[in-house]
């Protein structure tokens, strides 16, 4: 299954089905690119995430802060070096990289619920910290912009002084429309590409082993504090790309990205596709980001010609019920979903895919030989992990 | 000296709220052992009942107004002040008092419907999973009340006789200096009167012995043919009205809008943590000491020596106590310390 071919073949996959999208999601009604952008954007932000959080185990509760400032630091490198989106992205990601550094460095000493709490913490310091001290590196509620009067050396030095508000460029190719998507689709392949060979490294078996049995791993004399530092500053830098990227595609930055409610969405983008899968956080993040567009711009009119085949009373009982859930109240329809699936199917949309394959195959054998093929064995499997990232551990020293 | 007075007294009635919403936190966690991020929303909800039984109360009719002569004019008046007059108008006044009626048996009933509903069935799921769940239902229950009373604050007047402050100073004999509105003085002494009352009703009924002993070793008890976890739903109920009772009287205070939990919510569970997981008297401490600490880091003084630390103070002591003394100020040891 995990032959360097498959992984091949579904790298391949995915980059066809994310370059493709302006073809296959146009009978959505979601192909421009202001949308395919946000779904490439926050694609990267959740696989970032599941590094973390899918393959570690650490549920951090503050992402949004490395995105916040990931913003932040791609609108100054346009207000002060160039309009060109490389500069703004490197920069971008070795700052919230850093940041990530410090903050990682000291949540990661407690695990669980204190690590959750640590992170939300420090989220919310930074968030509070941007809306009030810090205004004159934030520009507080307004969000940071960009304005005629800005230095831009390099862009000067190059070309001249220049009047206007330039727009966002990629060595003179503008950011905007379908470009725009394009850049964000080549990023996402890349770290979709890296998350996979995480994922297949001896690290990424290591990451694993971490989520399922820290202690033992510990007891195997491993030293597994700063392999969860690894995936926690990777996650950050992820986020940090995220968040430039949104500033690339409108230089514009506010606060509010880095609120907590922020955090719960990329938490529910990786777990709605599936924790620990690879693909599954983008799926999540594109369902998430799609219904959201979708569901808000709904209102009483489109709901009435969606259910006018009903009875006149049962017609508007159904609108009432559904206009709670539409326009909005998105939110709600959100909050539903998070419970709904946190109760059913904790393992998201990967997992049910997994369990609908199997149900498949397993009639298929049934109906071949029978009785068995249908149950996969499940051995002592905390154990099996463990020993064999000792092995690992080993092979790497 | 009556700066330093004046600061304390702010801090109080904050950290009245902390404590309630940490207590309760912390009930659910010794009990039940589910990490409850829905309990911010339970404190807006109480907020509500508030919002709520005053709306009831001034259910109005449309009377003509006979001081207009010129046109026919329409005013509303409330069926109670014409039914009772007076009597009705002082009932409506003291609309926040006596929502309190009304949020005991709701906040009850929600409450223990949601522990048989749902929590029930996250006792022996992951920490992550009871996070995530209870973070879902927060917002589920937050856009109901969006949906019913829009997304702006609404003003709950506390009633007339308590609207003006008090004079703090002259009573403590440091001069006419220092006042201090009633209403947050009530609230202080209502907080402390319900801890009271939680820990009694703990401490000295044979219900709440059982409990506490339920926590400590849930088994044994079990064991003796009790049924504790009869006895945790209801314990759940409590905290869920400790809670909204506590959001509630802060009404006057803090006028309630749908978002108002989640911000006491992220705060309580700081305080959770400073005092001591599953530490009921941690609790409690730490959120009065919270709430003092958040009042003295606003005072300019300070502001203009670390800029920003009143924004921070609360996070900053967080980070400081987790990764000194993991179990919080007033933890068992060896519970939850890694």
């Amino acid at each position: 299954m995990t032959s360097a071919r498959s992984d091949l073949l579904l790298l391949a996959a995915f980059a066809a089905a994310v370059l493709a999208m302006p073809l296959w999601m146009a009978p959505f009604g979601a192909a421009y690119p202001d949308l395919l952008q946000r779904f490439a954007i926050y694609g990267i932000f959740a696989i970032g995430f599941n590094i973390l959080f899918g393959f570690t185990g650490y549920l951090s509760f503050g992402h949004a802060a490395f995105l916040g400032v990931g913003s932040y630091t791609a609108v100054w490198s346009f207000k002060l070096l160039t309009m060109n989106v490389l500069p703004a992205v490197l920069l971008a990601m070795v700052v919230s990289g850093l940041f990530a550094l410090a903050i990682g460095y000291v949540s990661l000493r407690r695990s669980g619920i204190y690590f959750a709490i640590l992170t939300l913490a420090f989220a919310q310091m930074c968030y509070n910290l941007a809306y009030s001290v810090l205004t004159p590196l934030t520009n507080g509620e307004t969000g940071l912009q960009i304005t005629r009067t800005d230095p831009r050396i390099i862009d000067t030095w190059v070309s001249g002084p220049s009047s206007m508000i330039p727009s966002t460029t990629l060595f003179g190719i503008p950011m905007s429309g379908y470009t725009g998507f394009y850049f964000c689709a080549v990023l996402l392949v890349a770290a979709f590409y890296l998350s996979l060979r995480i994922a297949r490294s001896p690290f990424g078996a290591m990451l694993r082993a971490i989520k399922s049995n820290q202690n033992r791993l510990n007891f195997t004399g491993v030293h597994s504090r700063p392999y969860a530092l690894a995936a926690f500053v990777i996650s950050g830098v992820y986020a940090g790309l995220a968040g430039a990227l949104l500033a690339c595609t409108d230089p514009l930055a506010g606060a509010e990205r880095m609120q907590w409610t922020a955090s719960g969405e990329v938490v529910l983008m990786t777990i709605l596709g599936g924790a620990g899968s690879l693909v599954g956080p983008f799926v999540g993040a594109v369902v998430i980001k799609y219904f959201e567009n979708i569901f808000s711009s709904f209102n009483a009119g489109t709901l009435h010609s969606v259910f006018g085949f009903l009875p006149d009373g049962l017609e508007n009982a159904v609108v009432t019920v559904a206009g709670l859930f539409v326009g909005d109240g998105w939110h709600l329809t959100l909050g539903a979903l998070f419970m709904l699936l946190v109760i059913f199917m904790p393992g998201g949309i990967a997992e049910g895919a997994r369990r609908g394959a199997r149900a498949l195959r397993g009639r298929r054998a049934a109906r071949r030989s029978g009785a068995h093929g249908a149950h996969a064995t499940h051995g002592p499997r905390a154990h099996g992990v463990a020993s064999s990232a000792h092995a690992a551990a080993q092979r790497a020293e | 000296m009556e700066a330093v007075l004046l600061q304390l007294l702010n801090g109080v009635d904050k950290g009245g709220a902390y404590a309630l919403i940490a207590l309760g936190l912390t009930l659910i966690f010794g009990t039940l052992g589910v990490v409850n991020f829905a309990h911010g929303a339970f404190f807006m909800l109480g907020a509500f009942c508030a919002v709520t039984m005053h709306k009831l109360l001034t259910i109005s009719k449309q009377v003509k107004d006979e001081s207009v002569t010129f046109f026919d004019s329409y005013k509303e008046i409330p069926y109670l002040e014409l039914w009772l007059g007076d009597t009705g108008a002082r009932i409506i006044d003291y609309a926040v008092p006596i929502a309190i009626l009304l949020a005991i048996p709701m906040m009850l009933v929600l409450g223990i419907a949601l522990e048989r509903g749902l929590i029930r069935h996250f006792y022996r799921r992951t920490h992550a999973d009871q996070i995530l769940v209870t973070f879902g239902l927060a917002i589920v229950l937050q856009e109901v009340v969006k949906a019913y009373f829009g997304a702006n604050p609404i003003p709950m007047p506390a009633p007339e006789a308590f609207s003006g402050s008090a004079a703090v100073g002259e009573w403590l004999g440091l001069g006419g200096g220092i006042y201090y509105p009633w209403w947050r003085l009530i609230y202080f002494l209502f907080s402390l009167a319900l801890i009271a009352a939680v820990f009694a009703f703990l401490q000295y009924t044979t219900f709440g012995m059982v409990v506490r002993a339920g926590m400590r070793d849930r088994e044994t008890v079990g064991l003796f043919g009790i049924n504790i976890e009869r006895r945790f739903t209801i314990v759940f109920g409590i905290a869920v009205v400790v809670a909204g009772l506590a959001g509630l009287m802060y009404t006057p205070v803090l006028p309630p809008d749908y978002h108002m939990g989640m911000e006491f919510l992220v705060l309580s569970f700081v305080v959770v943590v400073v005092g001591g997981m599953g530490s009921l008297v941690g609790a409690v401490v730490a959120g009065f000491l919270l709430g003092i600490l958040q009042s003295f880091a606003s005072m300019n003084e300070i502001k203009d020596l670390i800029p920003g630390i009143d924004q921070i103070i609360i996070y900053l002591v967080a980070v400081i106590i987790l990764l000194v003394r993991p179990r919080g100020l007033m933890g068992r040891q060896g519970l939850m310390e890694t």
